[in-house]
């Protein structure tokens, strides 16, 4: 079988067990597809057991604010076909939550703890899941959350100071350097 | 032949027990955020009993700017002031991967010439960078003849690149649709002359450094990365290259020319600090080597830019998504990128392998070393945390 097949034939089977939908090859080598939450772990797990998909890239979240949702990124690769599969999981933006997946890759709680203090995805039973990461002692929305508005926050936070004189070049020459030569000849 | 790495049950995952610190037989130390032997600004909070480390936590976050934050309200040709910034020792690969990942949303071809002179700045990235782990790696030993040895050679290549793009360090060489600029006059054997310098060199830091006695005692054992740990922390690069598994996107998956280039996987055989130095060092040979092979054989003339570029300030790119990768001295280093049909890039995520080195990595191999060793070892792992904080 060659591998072409074989990605079809466990897409076909991925489909039937876990109504995996959605499935776009974006280029060779890279298949995206979406799943529901509560089949999601399942699925990654399978994938990680079965399929070869061993690899871990990363786990990351998009902001749909539009749409209401979150939308949860696992990127896994197979070593042995050389195939990257990117899980997509969309949860809702009201009271994110969902599974931990840290009992499959050591990682994933690096991943999660981020996730749930950048976009506010909680996932209960994740290891030191409370413990800030980047930042610290933050009481705001979670800043990558598409309503963070990063200008209004540092205008309102941080006290503007008085920079430089601004100087036109143009300007600086003709009245301080050479003022008796006419400006910039 | 080593085995494939499994996701072995047996492999204990778990997070440790909370130690009693009522106690009285611990000690907390912060190594960091400034410290010697600290790769950047990043700070492990270690647990002592005695001398040796019984629980390690890693803190990051003083670097943290936001850049992807920072890239959703910026068009696409403004972040490229910006991409560079996430890894200070390599810009280059952030400028290669972003124009990567945009030129394929968007269909833009790159002309060959261009694509043998991103190989090219690439390789120079990783000797330059590999140059100035050596000198973190034998400082963090005591061994502070090396590092002016070997920062003095980056330097050297640093202006090499100063006199291709104009930067030294933010090159923005690399842009949509190819690069900058063609090689200058003489530049070819300037560079020659400089790669036939550092090689030299590199057989000095052979004896210096991994011959020394007192290096190899140290250094011996410290760390051990284990082949079924592999996969289940995200290992990737020489420290996974060290237990013997030849992965290397370079071969596995080849981007750009490398596919016409002759060289092999440098492996080795038990993955601990020694081996990682002795690996990235035979690397250091393998990059000039590669260097040599593309001065030799690249074109010398033609385009360097696509010709149907669009108005990069009024660019849109059409709804898609796509995960661009490439093989830094690291290991694997990545660009997700995803588009909405806007003038703004609706998300990107840079994947950075000391994510996993620095944190997870690093906390486990930690507990039971020794505090002299905890510099050692962590620039052993060669971390970088700005692109953990992005």
């Amino acid at each position: 079988m060659t591998e072409q097949n074989a990605s079809k034939t466990m897409l076909e089977r991925l489909t039937r067990e876990f109504q995996v939908s959605d499935i776009k090859q974006r280029k060779p080598g890279l298949t995206t597809i979406s799943v529901a939450k509560d089949m999601a772990e399942t699925l990654i797990r399978e994938l990680r057991d079965r399929e070869g998909y061993t690899h871990l890239n990363f786990m990351t979240a998009i902001d749909y604010i539009e749409r209401g949702y979150f939308t949860i990124v696992y990127m896994l690769h197979n070593y042995d076909t050389r195939s990257t599969l990117s899980v997509h999981v969309n949860i809702d933006r009201v009271n994110a939550s969902m599974t931990s997946i840290h009992t499959l890759w050591a990682q994933a709680w690096t991943y999660q703890r981020e996730l749930r203090e950048l976009w506010g995805i909680d996932f209960p039973g994740s290891p030191r899941i409370e413990e800030d990461f980047c930042l610290e002692g933050w009481d705001e929305i979670p800043p990558m959350r598409r309503e963070f508005d990063t200008v209004e926050y540092c205008e309102r936070t941080f006290e503007s100071r008085d920079g430089r004189e601004t100087v036109d070049p143009r300007e600086h020459m003709h009245e301080v350097i050479f003022p008796q030569r006419g400006g910039d000849n | 032949m080593p085995q494939p790495p499994t996701h072995s049950a047996s492999l204990d995952m778990s997070q440790p027990e909370p130690l009693d610190l009522s106690s009285g037989k611990y000690v907390k130390l912060w190594q960091g955020p400034q410290h010697p032997g600290i790769t950047g600004n990043m700070s492990l909070e270690l647990t002592l009993c005695g001398d040796e480390i019984v629980e390690c936590k890693t803190h990051v976050g003083y670097l943290h700017r936001g850049f992807e934050k920072f890239m959703e309200r910026r068009t696409y040709i403004q972040n490229f002031t910006v991409v560079c910034r996430i890894a200070v020792p390599e810009p280059t690969f952030n400028e290669y991967l972003y124009s990567q990942a945009i030129e394929e949303l968007a269909g833009i071809e790159v002309p060959e010439h261009a694509v043998w002179l991103r190989a090219l700045n690439l390789e120079m990235m990783r000797l330059a960078s590999f140059l100035m782990w050596t000198g973190g790696i034998s400082g963090a030993f005591g061994l502070y003849t090396v590092p002016n040895w070997t920062l003095t050679y980056r330097d050297y290549l640093l202006d090499l690149f100063e006199e291709l793009t104009g930067a030294r360090i933010y090159h923005m060489y690399i842009v949509p649709g190819g690069v900058r600029n063609p090689l200058p006059d003489g530049w070819k054997e300037k560079t020659l002359e400089i790669l036939k310098g550092t090689e030299k060199l590199l057989r000095e830091v052979d004896r210096v450094m991994l011959n020394n006695t007192v290096f190899k005692t140290r250094t011996r054992g410290l760390g051990l990365i284990t082949p079924d740990m592999v996969d289940p922390y995200g290992i990737v690069g020489p420290n996974a290259r060290a237990t013997g598994l030849a992965r290397d996107l370079r071969k596995d998956e080849p981007y750009l020319i490398y596919d016409q280039l002759d060289f092999d996987v440098v492996t080795g055989s038990v993955s601990d600090a020694y081996e990682r130095t002795v690996l990235r060092q035979q690397e250091m040979y393998q990059c000039i080597d590669l260097i040599r092979q593309m001065l030799e054989r690249m074109p010398t003339s033609g385009p360097f830019q696509a010709a149907d570029m669009p108005n990069v300030l009024h660019w849109k790119i059409p709804p898609g998504e796509t995960y661009v990768k490439a093989e830094c001295t690291r290991g694997e280093y990545g660009y997700y990128v995803v588009t909405d049909g806007s003038e703004y890039v609706r998300r990107v995520h840079v994947r950075g392998p000391s994510y996993t080195h620095a944190i997870a990595v690093m906390e486990r191999l930690a507990v039971g070393t020794n505090i002299a060793d905890i510099a050692g070892l962590m620039v052993s792992l060669h971390t970088y945390p700005p692109e953990i904080e992005r």
